[in-house]
Formats: C-alpha cells, structure tokens, sequence
C-alpha cells in the first residue's frame, strides 16, 4: 500500500529505508525513524482503536507517552503486549499491532451500543447497578463488564525475554534530551562533569525536531544532531536513549532502557529491558511539557489531535493528520500549528481562538486563512474519522465547517510528576495557567518548558545556567557560559477549559472515557475534593496518567464548585510516571532465581545417593533417600530411623549457622548471650544453650564448643544463622564494645556431618584409625576436639538429635563430598545409611526436642522445658523481661507430648486441645499440637505440643480438635521425651 | 536511598537492615534495682515516632557488618551522616 498521506517533501524519516509491518493484519509500509503512530498516519489510517468503556472509535490524539486513545496490542504470542501506545513504538521491519478492545473488529463494534447506555455508565456506575446480590459481582457482573471494557489482552504465556538490572553513577543527570537538556549536557559535560543525559526517544532533540526554530542559524533538529556528536566524544558524558525515568526515589531515579524494544525479538543473550538505578549527585528536570486538550462535543474523533502532535507529525515525520484542518486554541501556540500546516502544503480551513484580541505578529503567521475570535467549537461530528465542527463564534451563532482534522491547544502542563514524587505538590500558577513544581527535590532543578519556561530561548538558557552550575559545584574549569542564539516566540494563552452547549459527548479523560457530565455528577454527589474526583471518575487513572485531562477536569470542578484552581489543588504523582512492565522490576529474580539457592557441599553425594531435596530457607537439604522399591515417603524415613537406632546413619548438618568466636572475652560474652553458664566450659567440651530476645522470649538454641582456651565455636539453627550473627555484633559492638571478641560466620566453610547411632563410634574409629581415640574415656559425651587427619583438619564433636550415640563431624568445606563418601564407605559393613531432614525430625521428636515449631517466637524458656536452664547468678540478654508476671504463669502452654488414644490413629500439628466434652471455642482452647511424626521405635504417631499448665496434667485425656483436616482425635498427655528418657544410649 | 558507611563508602540501603531510634540507652541489667524492670520495659517497647530528625541503628549485614548510626531526617528521608554504633555516635 502507498503511503498516501505522507507528504512529499521534509521530516527526519529515512526515505531511503522502508520498512514493512501490519495492523490488524493488513501490511503497510513506512519508513525508517517512523513510530507506528506516524506509519500509520502516512498511511491514511485514522481509526487505530475503541475506547475503554464506550467503545467509541479513536484515532491519534497526540505523539508522545500522553496518548489515550491509539492503545495497541504489540506483537503476537508469547510476546504479545498489550495496551503499548502506537505513539512510543518505534517502526521496525516485521512489527505487527492489532487494535483491541473491538469485537468483532475495529471498524464494527457491537459493543458500541454501550454509548447509547451512557446514562447507565456514568461515574461510580459500578458502585450503583451492580451492588446485590453479592455473590452476582464475582460470577455475572465482573466477567461481563471484563469482555465489554477494559483494554488488550495479556499473552497469558510466560514471558520469553529476559530482563536486567543495572546501576548508574553520575554527577549530573539530566531528564530529557530537548533543547534545556541539550544545552545542560553541553555545557556540564564540556567542563568535565559526569553526566547521564537520559531520553525516552530514540532521537534526541526533543521539540527541536518537531518544530520550525533554528538555533545558531542551522534548524533546530540540525543543532540538536550536532550537540549529540560532540556529547558522543565526551568520555564523561553518557547519552542513554530509549531510556524513560519513571521514578524519583531517595537518593536515586529509576529508568528503564527499551534496549530491544525496536526490534522483532532482542538479540542472543541480550535482554529487551534494563531496569536503571541512577544515583546521581545533581538532577536537572528538562522533560518539557504536555499540551492540553479542550473539553467540546465529539472531541474524541478520530481526526481531533492535539496541535503540538500535528506539528511533529508534519515536520519530523512528514506524515499529514488531515488535509482539510482546523485549528482550536485558547493561546499563541495554535497559530503556529496553523502556520506549520501551511507551510506543509496542507490546507487550513480557520483558526478558532478564544480570546477576542490576539496579537499582531501572532494573527500575521496565517497569512489569508479564516479567523474565528471569540469562538469556540462546540460540537466535532463524524464517525471512524472527523468530518466537520460546529463553531460558535463571538455573537453566539452556530457555523458548520467541513474538515477531516482538528488541531487543539489548550496551553501546557509542565511535565512536573518527577519533581513531586518526592512529596511536594505543584502548585498553580495563574501567570503561565499551569501547575508548576516550586518545591523540587533539593538535589533536582527544573529546565525550560517543564519550569514553565515556555519558549526555546528560555530553554536553552535554562539549560546552560544550569549547566554551568553544575560545572562549578563539581570543581570544574570554570568555562565562558555559551550563549545560543535563537528567536523568541510568542506564548500568550487564555485559561480555557470547557465549552458549554454541545450536543455530543464531551470528553474529559479520553482514555477512561470521563466526561464533562461525569465530572458535574461528582461535583453534585459530593466528591469534590480532587482526589475523591479521581476515584469516583477515575480520571487521570489510566495508562497516560491524565497527562492531557487532569487540569482539565479539576479546572471543570473548580468552576463547578466556585473555586480557583489554586484552592481545588491537584492530585500527587507516584511512580511510576510511566508504565513499566513487571518482568524489568523482577529482572532476573524470576522462577527458580526468585531466591539464591545454596547448595551444601555434599550436594552432588546426596543427589548420587537418590536424595529428595526440601527447601530450608535458601539451601537444599535432603529429606530423605528413597531406596528402590520404596513408594512412599514415610516408608523411607521409617527405614532411615530405624537404621540409625539400630546401625548406623549419615546425615548432612552443614546448614546450620556456625560463628566463630575468638578473644579472651568470649566467656563473658557467651554468659551475657545465652541464659546458661558458659565461661565455666572446659576446652574441649560442648554445651548446649538457650538465648533469648531482649523481651525475654526464646530466639534460638545450638550448642557452642571451646576449641581451645580463646576459640569458641558456636552453632545455630538453619534458618536464625543470619539473625543470631547479627544479634551477636549488636551486642558486641552497641552494648559491649570493651569485650575483647571477635567473631565470623564460618557456616560456609566447614562441612559437617552427623554421625548418628549405636555403631558411629566403630564407623568413625574405622575412617579415623589411630587418629583419634574414641573410646568413652578418652571422648565422652560433649566432647570436642581438632586434629589433623593427613593434612586435613578436623574438628569432631560428640553431640545427639537423635538421642542415639552421635558424633558431628567437620571438615573444610572442599572436602564435604569426599567426607560423605568416605563415612559411607567407612560405614558400609556396619550397615551404614544416608538419612535426611524428615528422619532427622522425626527422631528429635521422640527424643522431646525443641524446633523452629516449638521456638515459634511466642515461646519462653519454661514453656519449652528449659526454665532451670536460666542461670540466677549471672545476667544475661532477656532475664529482666522474661521475668514479667504473664511470662511466669504456669497457666502458659507448656511443651508435653502426646500420643493417640487409638494407637492407629494419626496425629496433626496445628490441632487444638479442647478438654472432651466441652465445645470448641477461644476460650476453651488449651494450647496446641505443635509437631508430630510417626514414630518408627514406638510403631504409633506421636507428638509435642503446647498445652496451658502442660506439665502437670500428664495422663489426661483431651481432643486434639481438628475442624478442617481428618477431624478430631483423641490424646494422651504424656512426658515429651519418647524415647530413651534417662539419655543412656547417647552416653554409651 | 544510600548510607555511607564509614568503613564501605556509600553503599545501597538494600545491603542494609534496620533497628531503630539509636537514642534509646540500654540499662544495665545487671545492677539490680527498683527501676530496672520499668526501664528495661522502655527500652524494649517505648519509641517516640518523631517528625525530623533521627539517629538510628543501621546493620551493613551485606557489607562490613558494622552497627552503625544514621542520621536520617523521617520527612524527607535525607542522611546526613553515618558513624560506628560504638564511637559514641549516640549522645
């Protein structure tokens, strides 16, 4: 297809490269430097897409990230994006867009008639229609509203693409590559300031390449091409284009960089997004401004578009919006539409301005057009494209004029939202009829149009000022300040918002489909305030952020309500102040690099030995080691549990935190720690020990060895490692500083293995030889000792979980893999097996161990079994608290055990224990059942829990109650130690 | 947001986590007496939320796990300055 409405001569587009792509499957062609907005202009296209909840055709309103109506689907399958702004994609050669919420297609729409329901549609008309019954919302209301309203479609695939994080560092970024950024960059970077000029376009020139101005005598578009070839030989100047700062954060912006956004797929190993950190010590703000629209009948027509847009279609992409056009505006600006329209060979039928006197120079840029003074346009009429307006002129008489386009300027907003996501509000001002940013960040300035310095010779000097401040706070040469020359125009604009009298829609919001009558129901209904009016309505709520609506909706309530701009105020921006796709905030962090996965040494030994992994925190630990032949989980841990009680078993506990302590202080120290005695440790003894949070409540357990006299070995739990080492430096460096200790987190480099059972000390004495005497006289329970095996250093412990002969054996960490193997080897007449975490817990349940369920955080000492660990000659973190009145109630859950009165019956953490024959509730609840497992030893489940005054109830019988599982059970209360209560086979 | 650290330079508030008012003084615990229990009970629980500027601990648990205390201004979240807990930072 020709591109018949391209103009024959000008714009920054490659002629020489065309490029092929389709919308709605149709192909078309268009040209290199083209966005799809553009392409799809040259190609006469005018109806791109249907609106949110009218389903009203639209065209292209505007060229930039302000879009609302010409919201397409990019790509097809997997990569398909939905509601992407044809006006910020950039053409490439394969580009496919489908327009969407259409059904069946764009041109014939029956959900249409949803305009012809508007009375039903209005502000809050979800709130209203479809309030009973309840239960009809979620299965009739919602997913009907769902297929008429809102917009594309998701792929509902996985995202192919992969995205990034990056960091950046500068002294100086500035926003916006326009003529301000330009001269910023310019001469910050000549002084030798590092900078970051960040652009969203992949061009950079800003307006300078949609309008008609010359700078230094060459055309703007000319100057800005030269700015950036000598920025480009700047080493400490850094041009990031395609790259939007969506967010102004504490002490740094975010940015997103479309690194292959203008291509079919990215390249190989290349992602489509990087998601930017930009810390950079001066900010400068130079984003320009956005025009705004003007609130008549039908001003939602394909064809209306705004006159700065129809300017930067003409001369960047010398795609014609019309060929028959009027312009609407309220200042000076649309008077250079007009002229540019012109000057492009396209006709002009008339110039409607609202204001009655305009001057001289201004009226002289028409030449003979036709002039409305003291008019408006009332009403906009056409179908899939503008076919004539109504113009209401100063005495009050209606003429129709025939035109296929409108151009439309309401003045400008200053693109300020950076500028206040920090917490200040814009403020309004009347001079320049706009909401200005006066309370910027400290660090951030604002430049030319976003500064409501609306011409280009204020930009640039801005700019420079700007620039050289930069250059002289960061101790740089102190350059001559250049000066740009440049004509300065006319920038006159009347506050006008909203013409009365239409008899189509007026619309305020384009893409939430808010009217004017929309805006008037909320001022009647009591939501004045703006931002109950942005809720109600949801103006400014979609994917433009009411860039062009917002004035104009709070202007209509500050008339509506008889108040100035200034009192009504405006909303506050939040990042992100464009939209950014979740996949480039979760950047790698995605599937299975949700979370760094840490792999104990022996992990490659365990997966040979047919482990099943179970994710403990961020490690990998096996659960247990299926044998062939074994279907079941339960069957394999029984087997694993009872070789350990029996034989022999192997299990890896390098997971556990280890800290070593050093220093001659490390006793007093550990005193203060843990709520028992362990200044009193002998060298080569191990204690286990209790410590508690300041509040008085349990925060983890571990054994700690005395290697030597000054080197102390601690262990923790799995999952508290991180926080004990933290608490443990807390204390050292806050409370006590003038204890000679030091201490790190060795967790890493030691692997360590249990060696658990009656036949350990045969399987060890086997691996160790005469290395080590282990004989009970020689290594008695709680022993510990270092020695070298070969080379190789060792550290031994004999300490029990599972209640049975053990012993912790631990090597450096390269040598886990071979220490497993070697244990098995060493093991393998005794009848040696692998056993995981699930075998592990089972048998320090029989055994009445504390765990992460019992220490849940809620729990103290005494409620675990481990009051008269609490030392009374010695303080420590948590004694003071621990003593408070509620703490010592022996009317708290306290740990027991519990067995099924039915042996057959199963157990269930979680259950609740209710006297038999009271009814469940809150207050007759007694506690809980907190872990239970099937003991192996005892042939019936078993379990521990927290029952109120649990100790002295032993025998009784209670219902573990249990209303959404299996249902209740009856239970014993039993003394939590199952197994081998008086400790003889660990002393054996 | 950024900490400097007086050991690491500045570094990403990420790499650090957070305590709370470094103004609050622990009694010592291990002098027995009337207040003790009333004083510890502020020292756990009692935190004024003020409106301007704070000291607070800050942990470096990715970097040289140092304690520090950070000046922070709550309104506006502006750090003016960072030090080691136990350098008598907190006055």
């Amino acid at each position: 297809m020709t591109q018949a409405q391209r103009l024959a001569a000008g714009g920054l587009v490659d002629r020489s490269t065309p490029v092929s792509f389709s919308f709605d499957g149709k192909p078309f062609t268009g040209f290199a430097g083209d966005t799809l907005a553009s392409a799809l202009l040259a190609n006469g296209v005018r109806l791109v897409g249907r609106s949110f909840k009218y389903h009203r055709p639209r065209g292209i309103f505007s060229a930039g990230p302000e879009e609302p109506n010409a919201l397409v689907e990019l790509r097809a399958g997997a990569r398909r994006e939905p509601n992407t702004k044809a006006t910020c994609v950039e053409l490439y050669d394969g580009l496919s867009a489908e327009s969407q919420n259409r059904w069946p297609s764009l041109a014939f729409d029956l959900h249409a008639v949803n305009q012809f329901a508007s009375p039903l549609l209005v502000a809050g008309f979800y709130y209203k229609t479809f309030m009973w019954p309840s239960a009809f919302w979620e299965r009739l209301y919602e997913p009907a509203i769902r297929r008429a309203a809102g917009l594309g479609r998701l792929s509902g695939e996985s995202d192919p693409d992969s995205y990034e994080k990056a960091t950046a560092f500068c002294d100086l970024l500035v926003i916006g590559a326009g003529p301000a950024g330009l001269a910023a960059a310019l001469v910050a970077g000549r002084a030798g300031v590092r900078v970051i000029l960040a652009e969203s376009d992949f061009v950079l020139g800003g307006r300078l390449n949609c309008e008609t101005h010359e700078i230094d005598g060459a055309p703007g578009s000319a100057w800005a091409r030269q700015a950036e070839d000598e920025l480009a030989t700047l080493p400490n100047v850094r041009i990031m284009r395609r790259t939007s700062v969506f967010g102004v954060y504490d002490g740094e912006c975010g940015a997103i960089e479309r690194v292959a956004d203008h291509m079919p797929a990215p390249p190989e190993h290349a992602p489509r997004q990087r998601l930017w950190k930009i810390v950079a010590r001066q900010t400068i703000l130079a984003t320009g401004a956005v025009e705004r629209s003007i609130v008549f009948g039908g001003n939602d027509r394909p064809g209306v578009m705004l006159g700065s847009a129809m300017r930067t279609y003409v001369n960047r992409f010398a795609a014609a919006p019309g060929r028959r056009i009027a312009v609407f505006t309220t200042g000076d600006d649309g008077w250079r539409t007009a002229r540019d329209l012109r000057t492009a060979g396209l006709s002009v039928e008339c110039v409607v301005d609202t204001r009655h006197t305009i001057a001289p120079d201004v009226l002289s840029l028409t030449g003979d057009t036709a002039v409305y003074l003291g008019s408006h346009v009332v009403d906009a009429f056409g179908g899939h494209g503008l076919r004539s307006i109504d113009i209401r002129d100063a005495g009050g008489i209606r003429k129709r004029v025939a035109v296929d386009a409108l151009a439309v300027s309401g003045g400008w907003n200053p693109d300020v939202a950076l500028a206040t996501h920090l917490g200040a509000s814009p403020t309004w001002s009347d001079a320049k009829a706009a909401f200005l940013a006066t309370e910027p960040p400290r660090s951030m300035a604002l430049a030319g149009a976003a500064a409501g310095h609306w011409t280009l010779a204020e930009a640039l000097h801005d700019g420079g000022t700007l620039g050289m401040d930069a250059a002289t706070r960061y101790g740089h040469p102190q350059l001559a300040q250049p000066r740009f020359r440049t004509s300065d125009e006319a920038t006159e604009v009347q506050a006008c918002w909203h013409v009365g009298g239409a008899r189509s829609k007026a619309f305020v919001d384009l893409q939430n489909d808010v009217t004017d009558r929309d805006i008037a129901l909320a001022a009647r209904e009591g939501f004045r305030s703006v931002e109950h009016l942005k809720r109600y309505t949801t103006l400014g709520m979609a994917t433009d952020q009411g860039r062009t609506s917002n004035v104009g909706g709070l202007a209509i309530m500050a008339e509506l309500t008889g108040r100035t701009i200034a009192e009504t105020g405006t909303t506050r921006a939040r990042p992100p102040h464009i939209p950014v796709a979740i996949g480039a905030f979760a950047g790698l962090h995605r599937d299975t690099h949700f979370k760094p996965t840490r792999l104990t040494s022996g992990h490659q030994w365990a997966t040979g030995q047919g482990a099943t992994f179970v994710d403990a925190g961020q490690w990998l630990r096996a659960q247990w080691f299926a044998r062939p032949g074994e279907t079941d989980w339960l069957q394999s841990v029984t087997r694993e549990v009872r070789t350990v009680r029996s034989a022999v078993g192997v299990c890896d506990v390098s997971t556990l935190g280890k800290i070593a302590l050093t220093g001659p202080d490390v006793g007093t120290f550990l005193d203060r720690i843990y709520i028992n005695t362990f200044s009193t440790l002998d060298v080569g003894k191990v204690r286990y020990g209790v410590m508690l949070r300041e509040d008085g409540f349990v925060m983890d357990d571990g054994t700690t060895a005395r290697l030597a006299p000054d080197h102390w070995m601690m262990s923790t739990t799995t999952a508290n490692a991180a926080k004990v080492m933290q608490h443990l430096e807390f204390c050292h460096q806050v409370l006590w500083p003038e204890l000679d200790v030091q201490m790190v987190s060795v967790t890493e480099q030691w692997a360590q293995y249990a060696v658990a059972g009656p036949r350990s000390r045969a399987l060890l004495q086997q691996l160790l030889g005469t290395v080590a005497d282990l004989s009970n006289e020689a290594f008695p329970y709680l022993a510990c000792r270092e020695f070298r095996c070969g080379s190789l250093p060792v550290r031994l412990y004999r300490i029990s979980f599972s209640g049975e002969l053990a012993y912790e054996i631990a090597v450096p960490a390269n040598y886990g893999d071979a220490l497993a193997q070697a244990l098995i080897d060493a093991g393998r007449d005794l009848g040696v097996a692998p056993y995981g975490t699930e075998a592990l817990s089972v048998m320090r349940i029989e055994k009445g161990h504390v765990a992460g369920n019992e220490i849940n955080g809620q729990t103290i000492a005494s409620d675990l079994g481990l009051g008269r660990m609490m030392s009374t000659r010695k303080d420590y973190v948590g004694r003071v608290m621990a003593a408070r009145p509620a703490l010592v109630d022996s009317k708290r859950p306290s740990l027991v055990g519990l067995k099924p009165v039915d042996p057959a019956a199963r157990l269930r953490a979680g259950a609740h224990f209710v006297a038999r024959g009271v009814p469940a509730s809150p207050e007759t609840d007694d506690g809980y059942m907190t872990s239970t497992a099937f003991s192996p030893t005892l042939g019936h489940w078993i379990g521990l829990g927290l029952l109120a005054d649990g100790p002295r109830r032993t025998g009784e019988r209670l219902r573990a109650y249990d209303p959404v599982r299996a249902g209740d059970v009856d239970v014993e209360v039993v003394p939590p130690v199952f197994v081998d209560p008086k400790g003889e086979r660990l002393r054996a | 947001m950024r900490i400097p650290c007086p050991f690491c330079g500045p570094r990403d508030a990420a790499e650090f986590s957070y305590l709370g008012d470094a103004s609050v003084r622990r009694p010592d615990s291990s002098v027995p007496g009337d207040g003790l229990d009333a004083a510890m009970q502020v020292y756990v629980y009692i935190r004024d939320n003020p409106a301007g500027p704070l000291k607070e601990y800050w942990y470096h648990g990715a970097g040289c796990h140092s304690w520090l205390v950070v000046d922070r201004d709550t309104r506006t979240h502006e750090i003016t300055g960072a030090a080691e807990a136990h350098s008598g930072a907190v006055s």
